[in-house]
């Protein structure tokens, strides 16, 4: 099968072992992965500020670098939603996945030669658990299921928790994260103290931004805890 | 006047109170979550409860015209308000006539979004609100800050306090019981001295020219029963159908609201008692311009139940006063800019766009998307902050040109290796309470490029 990688602009700047833990684990499983070259952002960081008028280039280099293939996987919630809902293209936004969903619907994968022997707490980030349904939400009345703990499941050793509250906001947001800095990181640490009650040693998730944030925080704090990409768990054998 | 950042900085200064802000309102959160997962058809409930406020919504003009001629066969009054003005107007003609020096009033947001109380006041009419919490924030010259529990940033000691103040309670009595109950004896003497009373309108039936009011504090009930006049003001939004419609929206809004299974009063108000007059104010107040916008019509679908500020983690974080609005949370940010953009453009903004806003609305308006359709709109017509502009449109740039975005990315992975002062100081909103990033040596197109190699 053949897929393209879409690496967000910050996950490849930043966080680039997200992006080699995603091409490794798709190639492990059996894709043809392509990675344009030229690929930038997806433009939701305008779109979301109130300049959706402004993500015209964002848009046509996106096209440029993915038109044609059918499946475009990306390892951030977020990046996807905004292109499903807002690319012009309507062949681009019925061909990009996040990847854990990718995995899930499209290559239902069943099983994985995958060993993390951590405890971590699991961050359901908003953008892929209520805008790509990657799992339920406690706002509906609705059968309980979860795409990425379908996966983390796979994995040998792995202890993983919700938070109490299992789905709230960490306060990242996008520009909402300097523009209302106070609130923000208030939002953030409050979603940290509710991992670290469960002695968890990592922070997992679907979105590297949200993870970037509370990251952040966290080495504010000179917390131990680390975070860590769902992606980088499904890919790592130790 | 401070923006909602600002407004929201200062009250989580208080750290100790916005945690205590935060864990009540998540309270009430969860005791909706438990009361709608009780029911099994609570999502089909939802969606049966959104399409008929579609459908009144598609026929406005025409159910508005039948529920006239059936509340004036009933016998009551109706008026119709273009807007604020003419509704606070209407409502002193109708207090002036009967020469009323004070009127009491049970929660109505409509006339808090008309600003009634100091229209009235101004004109020497004493006002007295009777919902509790109301009563609360009135005797601190305070407005709402939540639209269905309005004293809910205020503990127990500030009660006491203002109480002490103001019924001359014991200082120091913090007593829930004991303020309630002074406040109840405080209250008595103005409900049967008062010659108008004005309630709020929850529902508005047009078939039967009918009106619901939900208290849990029966206080509309005591001041309609006892006055000689009645004044119910409502927004044109608030019709329903049928009275069988009631069966829908009253089993969601307490659920929603509070987690209760329905309000202590549900009442019904059909005509007036014998020598009683009854008035009914319709108010547009932008309601229609509102009407005309496609993506922001369904905004006046709102029951005011307020599931939606106690979900938003921003607004358990900030408080309703931060929202400068007499609705705050995240229905009052998609509701404001249709009174006036300039001066709430911040609302728009005060949200992560997390969406569990849309996800508990009783009637699924989709909040979270209004918030996004309102920044475009607001940013199209040129409100954004001084400089916002410029550094989108560098961005945009930037993103949009491959080769610039690499050369970017490497200098900004540079500086914060090798120069982290520059970004790791207090001009930089991101590192005044978070460390940046650690800077990776390579990006990963550079590792990708080295690996095909």
């Amino acid at each position: 099968m053949r897929v393209a990688l879409f690496v967000p602009c910050y996950v490849d700047q930043f966080y680039p072992q997200v992006a080699i833990a995603g091409l490794e684990l798709l190639e492990k499983l059996g894709c043809e992965v392509v990675v344009p070259k030229d690929q930038t952002c997806c433009g939701q960081p305008m779109a979301n500020s109130g300049f959706a008028n402004l993500t015209g280039g964002c848009d046509s280099n996106f096209s440029q670098n993915f038109d044609g293939f059918d499946y475009i996987v990306g390892p951030s919630g977020s990046c996807i939603l905004h292109i499903k809902e807002h690319h012009p293209s309507e062949k681009i936004r019925n061909s990009v996945y996040e990847i854990c969903e990718f995995l899930v619907d499209v290559l239902q994968v069943k099983k994985l030669d995958a060993r993390f022997p951590h405890r971590v707490g699991l961050h359901q980030s908003c953008h892929g658990q209520r805008g790509l349904r990657l799992s339920s939400m406690t706002e509906r009345n609705e059968v309980p299921f979860s795409k990425i703990a379908q996966l983390l499941d796979l994995v040998q050793d792995l202890d993983y928790v919700l938070p109490e509250r299992a789905d709230e906001c960490c306060g990242f947001g996008g520009t909402f994260c300097v523009t209302e800095e106070a609130v923000s990181v208030r939002m953030g640490q409050d979603r940290i103290q509710e991992h670290l009650v469960n002695q968890i040693e990592y922070v997992v998730g679907a979105d590297t931004s949200c993870l970037m944030h509370m990251e952040g925080i966290l080495r504010r704090q000179n917390s131990p805890v680390q975070i860590k990409h769902v992606i980088e768990i499904l890919n790592h054998h130790a | 006047m401070l923006n909602h950042a600002e407004a929201s900085e200062q009250f989580i200064q208080d750290a100790e109170r916005t945690t205590w802000h935060d864990e009540t309102l998540w309270f009430v959160r969860s005791k909706r979550d438990k009361a709608s997962k009780v029911i099994p058809e609570w999502e089909d409930l939802r969606d049966h409860a959104s399409q008929i406020k579609d459908h009144v919504l598609a026929n406005l003009g025409q159910y508005l015209i039948e529920f006239e001629a059936k509340a004036k066969a009933n016998g009551v009054h109706v008026h119709w308000a273009k807007d604020a003005e003419e509704h606070n107007q209407i409502v002193y003609g109708l207090v002036a006539k009967h020469g009323s020096k004070a009127l009491v009033k049970s929660k109505s947001m409509l006339t808090e979004e008309c600003h009634l109380n100091s229209f009235l006041t101004k004109k020497g009419v004493e006002v007295v609100d009777t919902d509790l919490g109301e009563r609360i924030v009135q005797f601190r010259d305070e407005v709402p800050s939540h639209i269905v529990l309005p004293a809910i940033h205020l503990k127990k000691e500030d009660v006491g306090e203002t109480f002490h103040q103001h019924l001359g309670t014991p200082k120091g009595n913090k007593d829930p019981q004991f303020l309630t109950e002074a406040a109840r004896q405080h209250l008595r003497g103005y409900f049967l001295a008062a010659d108008v009373a004005i309630t709020g309108v929850n529902f508005a039936v047009a078939e039967t020219g009918e009106f619901v009011v939900c208290t849990n504090e029966g206080n509309a009930d005591m001041g309609a029963h006892l006055a000689k006049v009645h004044i119910a003001c409502m927004g044109i939004e608030k019709i329903i159908p049928r009275r069988k419609d009631l069966g829908v929206f009253l089993r969601l809004l307490a659920r929603s609201a509070t987690g209760q299974l329905i309000t202590t009063y549900s009442s019904h108000f059909a005509k007036p008692r014998e020598g009683q007059e009854m008035h009914i104010v319709l108010v547009d107040n932008g309601r229609t311009r509102q009407l005309a916008r496609p993506e922001f019509r369904n905004s006046l679908k709102c029951i005011r139940c307020a599931a939606c500020f106690n979900t938003c983690p921003v607004y358990r974080r900030s408080g309703g006063h931060s929202y400068h609005q007499p609705v705050a949370g995240p229905i009052g940010s998609i509701l404001a800019p249709n009174f006036d953009k300039k001066s709430n453009v911040d609302l728009p903004f005060a949200s992560t766009l997390c969406g569990s806003c849309s996800n508990v609305c009783p009637v699924k308006i989709n909040i979270h998307e209004q918030l996004w359709f309102w920044r475009q709109d607001l940013m199209k017509e040129g409100l954004a902050p001084a400089g916002k502009s410029l550094s989108m449109k560098g961005m945009a740039w930037i993103l949009s040109h491959p080769k610039i975005y690499r050369l970017a990315g490497a200098m900004g992975r540079f500086v914060v290796k090798n120069l982290p002062f520059l970004v790791n100081n207090r001009l930089n909103p991101w590192a005044k309470q978070r460390e940046m990033p650690e800077a990776p040596k390579e990006s990963f197109q550079t590792w990708y490029q080295s690996r095909k190699s």
